[in-house]
């Protein structure tokens, strides 16, 4: 068992931890506190190729592993949700899909931009009654001739302001049994007529992301865009949100650093009783906690990155991730906060904000209640992994990298 | 065109540097690239998209400095170089000067070579202008700006901070400038980059592929040790007062009483 980093990641997360501390983090808090997206930060991961990390570069992407993406994911969290939320969604939730299951034409047509940072990409799944329960959507798909007229309002979509490229999940058959076979994957984009978006502005957290609602009125979506097969959406969706509650995951390792990184910089600073706070044993025991958090979570995110790499299966595997890490993150907010005091309930430090970030990411993607049932359900042997039309994309470093 | 940049890895700017009782410097765990050599680098990489050509990053020392070697490359450098030989241990800037030299010599096509101002532990940049002498080239320290570049026409012309203010100065190619922070805003590795250094094999030239003896890079001047500045003592006072007006009046008195004011 190897649980070394190769030179060639290490270099990539260095790279990456430089550009996201140098470029975002000294302007990040103005926008957080504007509640509006920070406008440097998807040119910045797009001129530098983040945002087609692990995307061959054949298909315009950098031809690192998945390794790579989770190390990227939790360097960007480690300054702030708002800039690995955008790797969620365009990575792990739309190109990702793409890789595994869009046809030739659409690699070419979607996949190629997205990984050269030339298009930004979304992902609309959840609706205002559809969360928990995907298989409760009510948008619509209905064929006519060479078209799907699609109609219905995603809601809670990341990128939203900005995205160009959408991969939307809608009934093509309303009364087909068992229900989730009925729901249909597809691209669609900005600038088809019928589709409008607005921001939500008031979350708790990720304020300085775009997070808000795509309607669909009668839009007018070619065959060709369909992703998969008709009915085929649902083990779409839910393949997505293998690579999706990765890169949730990474980030909630980043998260979890943020508050172990910020907490022991304040404790040797901030004295009490005439030594630094470090010297504590409760304060000892808050920031030791942390590291068990993060080494523990750091190393479940690994463990499916690896799987990721083989191209073996791993829902169980990233859920388990997943939910600890997240839930992790969010204790680890609340230590930090603690151990900061009066200090870190004022946005002067930075813990606060890696709390409001942290709630949502054990929210989104999948609660962690959804993560919890999943686990018991696959000890149980309720739920097993089926095979799938396209199975996940293993990495090979050789044709990822090659240009042809 | 062919331009040659000397990089280094020294402590980490942010780490607590101390001294320990027998004068020996404690510099912390972690190196990092010169911050120097990373304008110098960058410098080097936009001479070879603007020009077309190639760069060679060197670094004079132990496998340590490897690393410096490896973030040019991923910056964009096209080849690196790493001058060791056991007889560099304790090297003098003098023999790091000679040893540079003879390296850069040996390219054989060298039209320019770019250094940071100083290293970033030392302060010290004795070495950048012992390198040009060596070679016999042009030497203009602290640019500010590359004002123009003619490889072959062999000038160059830049702007050099002095302390008074700025100048312009044209020299011939070959030469060995330094740099400092205001001639760009540094360069990140790509990941093209980054791949391609993570494959690279560095090669390493020894004294013995310079041609030059063991005698010659022998130090002459060694540093017998280091010692802390001394701690500057002193004490706060908070002037008490009903008002604020108060306070401001006895601050003053006391600044007069002080002959500060």
């Amino acid at each position: 068992m190897d649980f070394a980093l190769n030179e060639e990641q290490i270099m990539a997360r260095d790279m990456v931890r430089e550009l996201a501390r140098d470029k975002i983090y000294p302007t990040l808090k103005e926008w957080d506190r504007k509640h509006q997206p920070h406008p440097d930060v998807l040119p910045l991961l797009a001129e530098n190729g983040v945002l087609g990390i692990n995307i061959p570069v054949r298909y315009g992407g950098q031809g690192f592993d998945y390794i790579t993406l989770a190390l990227v994911c939790e360097e960007l969290e480690r300054i702030d949700a708002s800039l690995r939320v955008i790797m969620s969604v365009h990575a792990g939730l739309n190109s990702l899909a793409l890789l595994q299951w869009g046809t030739e034409e659409q690699k070419q047509r979607f996949l190629v931009p997205q990984a050269r940072g030339e298009k930004y990409a979304g992902y609309g799944l959840t609706e205002a009654d559809a969360g928990s329960d995907p298989v409760n959507l009510r948008s619509t798909a209905r064929r006519e001739g060479d078209v799907y007229i699609l109609n219905g309002e995603k809601m809670w979509i990341s990128l939203t302001a900005l995205a160009d490229h959408f991969i939307v999940f809608a009934k093509t058959d309303p009364h087909a049994e068992p229900r989730h076979k009925g729901i249909t994957a597809f691209i669609i984009t900005r600038d088809m007529k019928g589709v409008s978006t607005y921001d939500e502005k008031h979350k708790l957290g990720v304020r300085a992301g775009s997070t808000g609602s795509i309607v669909m009125q009668d839009v007018e979506v070619p065959v060709e865009n369909r992703l998969g097969e008709e009915g085929e959406g649902f083990y779409i969706a839910m393949s997505c949100l293998d690579n999706g509650r990765y890169t949730v995951a990474a980030g909630a390792t980043g998260c979890i650093r943020a508050c172990l990184e910020d907490s022991i910089k304040y404790a040797k600073e901030r004295h009490t009783f005439g030594v630094p706070i470090a010297q504590h044993q409760l304060i000892k025991q808050k920031l030791a906690f942390m590291q068990q958090w993060y080494d523990a979570a750091w190393l479940l995110v690994m463990r499916a990155g690896w799987l990721k790499n083989q191209g073996q299966r791993n829902t169980r595997e990233t859920a388990v991730a997943k939910w600890f890490a997240t839930d992790m993150s969010v204790k680890a907010a609340l230590e930090a906060i603690q151990l900061h005091g009066a200090y870190g309930f004022s946005d002067e430090y930075d813990v606060e904000r890696y709390l409001r970030n942290a709630k949502g990411a054990v929210i989104y993607e999948g609660s962690s209640e959804i993560q919890q049932l999943i686990q018991a359900d696959y000890a149980l042997g309720y739920r097993h992994d089926r095979p799938l039309r396209c199975e996940p994309v293993p990495y090979d470093a050789e044709t990822w990298q090659s240009e042809g | 065109m062919h331009v040659v940049t000397i990089a280094s890895m020294t402590p980490d700017t942010e780490a607590a540097v101390s001294v320990d009782a027998s004068g020996n410097v404690q510099w912390g765990d972690k190196l990092v690239v010169n911050p120097w050599d990373e304008y110098a680098i960058t410098e080097a990489v936009l001479l070879k998209e603007a020009h077309s050509g190639q760069v060679t990053v060197m670094a004079v020392g132990a496998e340590a400095q490897a690393e410096a070697l490896k973030h040019g490359l991923a910056i964009g450098c096209d080849q690196a170089i790493r001058v060791w030989d056991p007889a560099l241990v304790g090297a003098d800037s003098l023999a790091y000067a000679r040893a540079a030299a003879a390296a850069i010599r040996k390219l054989g096509d060298a039209d320019l070579v770019i250094f940071g101002k100083e290293m970033s532990d030392s302060a010290s940049d004795q070495h950048v202008f012992q390198t040009a002498r060596k070679l016999g080239w042009t030497m203009i320290g602290f640019v500010a700006k590359i004002e123009a570049i003619d490889f072959a026409a062999r000038t160059i012309r830049v702007r050099r901070m002095t302390d008074q203010g700025s100048e312009v100065v044209s020299g011939r190619l070959p030469a060995v400038i330094s740099v400092l922070k205001d001639i760009n805003e540094p360069k990140y590795p790509t990941f093209i980059g980054i791949r391609k250094a993570a494959k690279a094999e560095i090669p390493v030239w020894s004294l013995a592929d310079l041609g030059l003896s063991a005698a010659a890079v022998a130090p002459r001047t060694a540093i017998s040790g280091h010692r802390e500045l001394p701690r500057r003592e002193g004490s706060a006072e908070i002037i008490e007062g009903a008002s604020a007006q108060e306070q401001a009046a006895k601050l003053v008195a006391r600044l007069l009483e002080e002959k500060i004011l």
